[in-house]
């Protein structure tokens, strides 16, 4: 089994965090002294940079959230200025306002760095052809994955995500032996690829990297039946770097965290006391070398645990296990990120409607389903069909329009959808992660 | 010569119909006219009641999505002709009925129609010497 980086991908671990020390430094007095924001908070909480010395007083700064990212939309807490930065990206499908990430040149180049131990872990090298099926745009994962697949040298098919049709086609004619996409698409494609009657023997394909939703040991399986290759499981957040923050080897016992740009901690989301070693709980990134957006403690809400023990394939780099779920109510559609919250607002701008809503995702031949349960507001309701149909087919272009999901609406009686019950019967997710 | 309606908003879900008719049983609530109309969604019950108002509230209390709208009705030999005459009569003045339902009555048939505009329609009508109903004519079906 190939590594890409061995000197740090197998370091010892005492030198790691020596060399996570020096940088956390660094990092901290960058944005006490380039970014206000980080400034005021650290000032706030009665900590300045000369406090932290090594990794282990990372503890003592404030968190960093998404609603962070969101005050300051759209370049707020960069640490550069914008001249220095090379590249934007947004996080996936959010209402209003995405969250923006900046990289610099060297930001580009330790992501090219980071997707390239990715690629290695998943056993590609330069004489894969790697299909990228994730969508190219403000969406990190396709560009992410390119970079890193021509940095280990292999041959990148930039073939974006959708037309399944074609995918299978291309995939057949150039003979790609690595794709990247979200696994529920996996499944999709390996449907698509029975139904094209093309013999499986003919596919070159052998492995797949699959991310950027939640999916299980079951679902695993099936993929690997399907398609009949390695699949392997990639973590990364936009707001991190994007994919390439942590992925799973082919002994497949947990997902390596690049440790030397991206420091992670385990707490508990009630508390925000750091957890020991081995407990599950809400993952924390701090970013070590980032230049263009450093994020300090940035609370991630994906739960899960971490081992530090050594790893069969020889890497030493710290494992966390598949996600378990998260610690506020976001939702991954179809690799999109979905508040509750964003449908509700969408609802609050529409009359007819009330605002009380359930929303129902499925997951029907492998794609999510999404319907939305709204209740006709009876001050709106004449007796009109047409009108009810003209109301119902307006929320579905404005869902469509905001969330760039698309949600079949049906509109029920209000005795349905409970009053008092709250939040966690706004949304029934049937699909089995 | 505007009648009162009560409009019920149903979710397309068996038994609906059902527990609509049984909360207006339980008070002998009497129906004189009934309509559903459906789409694959959803439907919507139209019911003419002696006292609207009171059934209204009935619903309300069971959280039935309920309102009341409001129709014309006339009374028509019951024969094909004499229906189409009174469309015509509608249709020349450009005013369009949105839903219409009826029920015979002896040898006559009661029609009920919403119309784009109920006012016009009942001067056009009354004009040609068709007999509307009035909501009192309705409470002693």
């Amino acid at each position: 089994m190939d590594i890409w980086n061995r000197h740090i991908e197998c370091m010892d671990r005492d030198e790691l965090k020596r060399i996570q020390s020096e940088r956390i430094v660094e990092t901290v007095e960058r944005v006490y002294f380039n970014v206000p924001y980080y400034r005021h908070k650290m000032q706030e909480a009665g900590i300045g940079p000369e406090k932290v010395k090594s990794i282990d007083d990372l503890w003592k700064l404030p968190f960093t959230t998404k609603q962070d990212l969101r005050d300051n939309y759209p370049f707020g807490l960069f640490a550069v200025p914008m001249t220095e930065i090379v590249r934007i990206h947004g996080s996936s499908g959010t209402t209003g306002k995405p969250t923006v990430v900046g990289y610099t040149r060297d930001d580009i180049a330790i992501w090219s760095e980071v997707m390239a131990r990715t690629l290695t872990c998943a056993g590609a090298n330069r004489n894969d052809f790697i299909q990228i099926a994730y969508g190219y745009g403000l969406f990190t994962g396709g560009l992410g994955l390119h970079y890193g697949g021509e940095k280990i040298g292999a041959s990148v098919i930039p073939i974006s995500g959708g037309n399944t049709r074609r995918q299978i086609q291309i995939m057949h004619d150039f003979g790609s032996t690595v794709i990247a996409c979200t696994p529920s698409y996996a499944l999709y494609l390996a449907e698509a690829m029975i139904e094209s009657g093309i013999s499986r023997d003919e596919f070159k394909l052998k492995a797949g990297v699959f991310g950027a939703e939640p999916w299980t040991e079951n679902m695993r399986r099936e993929i690997e039946d399907k398609l009949k290759i390695k699949a392997i499981d990639i973590y990364g957040l936009s707001e991190v770097m994007g994919p390439g923050v942590a992925s799973e080897c082919l002994v497949q016992e947990g997902l390596h965290i690049s440790e030397d740009h991206f420091y992670p901690e385990i707490i508990d989301p009630e508390t925000l006391e750091v957890l020991p070693e081995g407990s599950m709980g809400e993952l924390v990134f701090t970013t070590l070398t980032k230049e263009g957006l450093p994020l300090i403690r940035y609370r991630t809400r994906d739960l899960t645990r971490l081992n530090y023990g050594r790893c069969k394939c020889g890497r030493s780099m710290v494992r966390m296990d598949k996600c378990i779920g998260r610690s506020d109510d976001m939702l991954i559609i179809r690799g999109v990120n979905l508040f509750p919250s964003q449908i509700e607002s969408v609802l609050l701008e529409m009359s007819g409607i009330k605002p009380h809503y359930q929303l129902i995702v499925d997951r029907v031949n492998n794609l999510d389903t999404l319907e939305l349960k709204v209740e006709v507001d009876e001050d709106f309701f004449l007796d009109k069909i047409s009108q009810l149909e003209t109301l119902r087919m307006k929320l579905q272009d404005n869902l469509q329009s905001s969330l760039g999901l698309g949600i079949k609406v049906t509109l029920v009686e209000p005795k349905i959808l409970g009053r008092s019950e709250g939040k966690s019967n706004r949304v029934i997710d049937k699909r089995k992660f | 010569m505007i009648i009162p309606q009560l409009s019920i908003f149903l979710e397309n879900k068996s038994g609906r119909l059902t527990e609509v008719l049984e909360a207006l049983g339980k008070e002998n609530i009497r129906i004189i006219a009934l309509s559903v109309a459906d789409t694959s969604e959803f439907g919507i019950l139209r019911l003419i009641v002696p006292d609207p108002d009171r059934a209204r509230a009935l619903l309300k209390e069971q959280h039935f999505t309920v309102n009341i709208s409001e129709v014309i009705s006339v009374r028509t030999p019951n024969e094909a002709q004499h229906y189409a005459r009174l469309l015509r009569i509608l249709s020349d003045l450009d005013i369009s009925v949105e839903y219409t339902y009826g029920f015979p009555h002896g040898k006559e048939a009661v029609i009920v129609l919403r119309c784009s505009n109920n006012e016009e329609a009942v001067k056009a009508l009354e004009n040609k010497n068709i007999e509307l109903l009035s909501a009192k004519d309705f409470k002693d079906f």
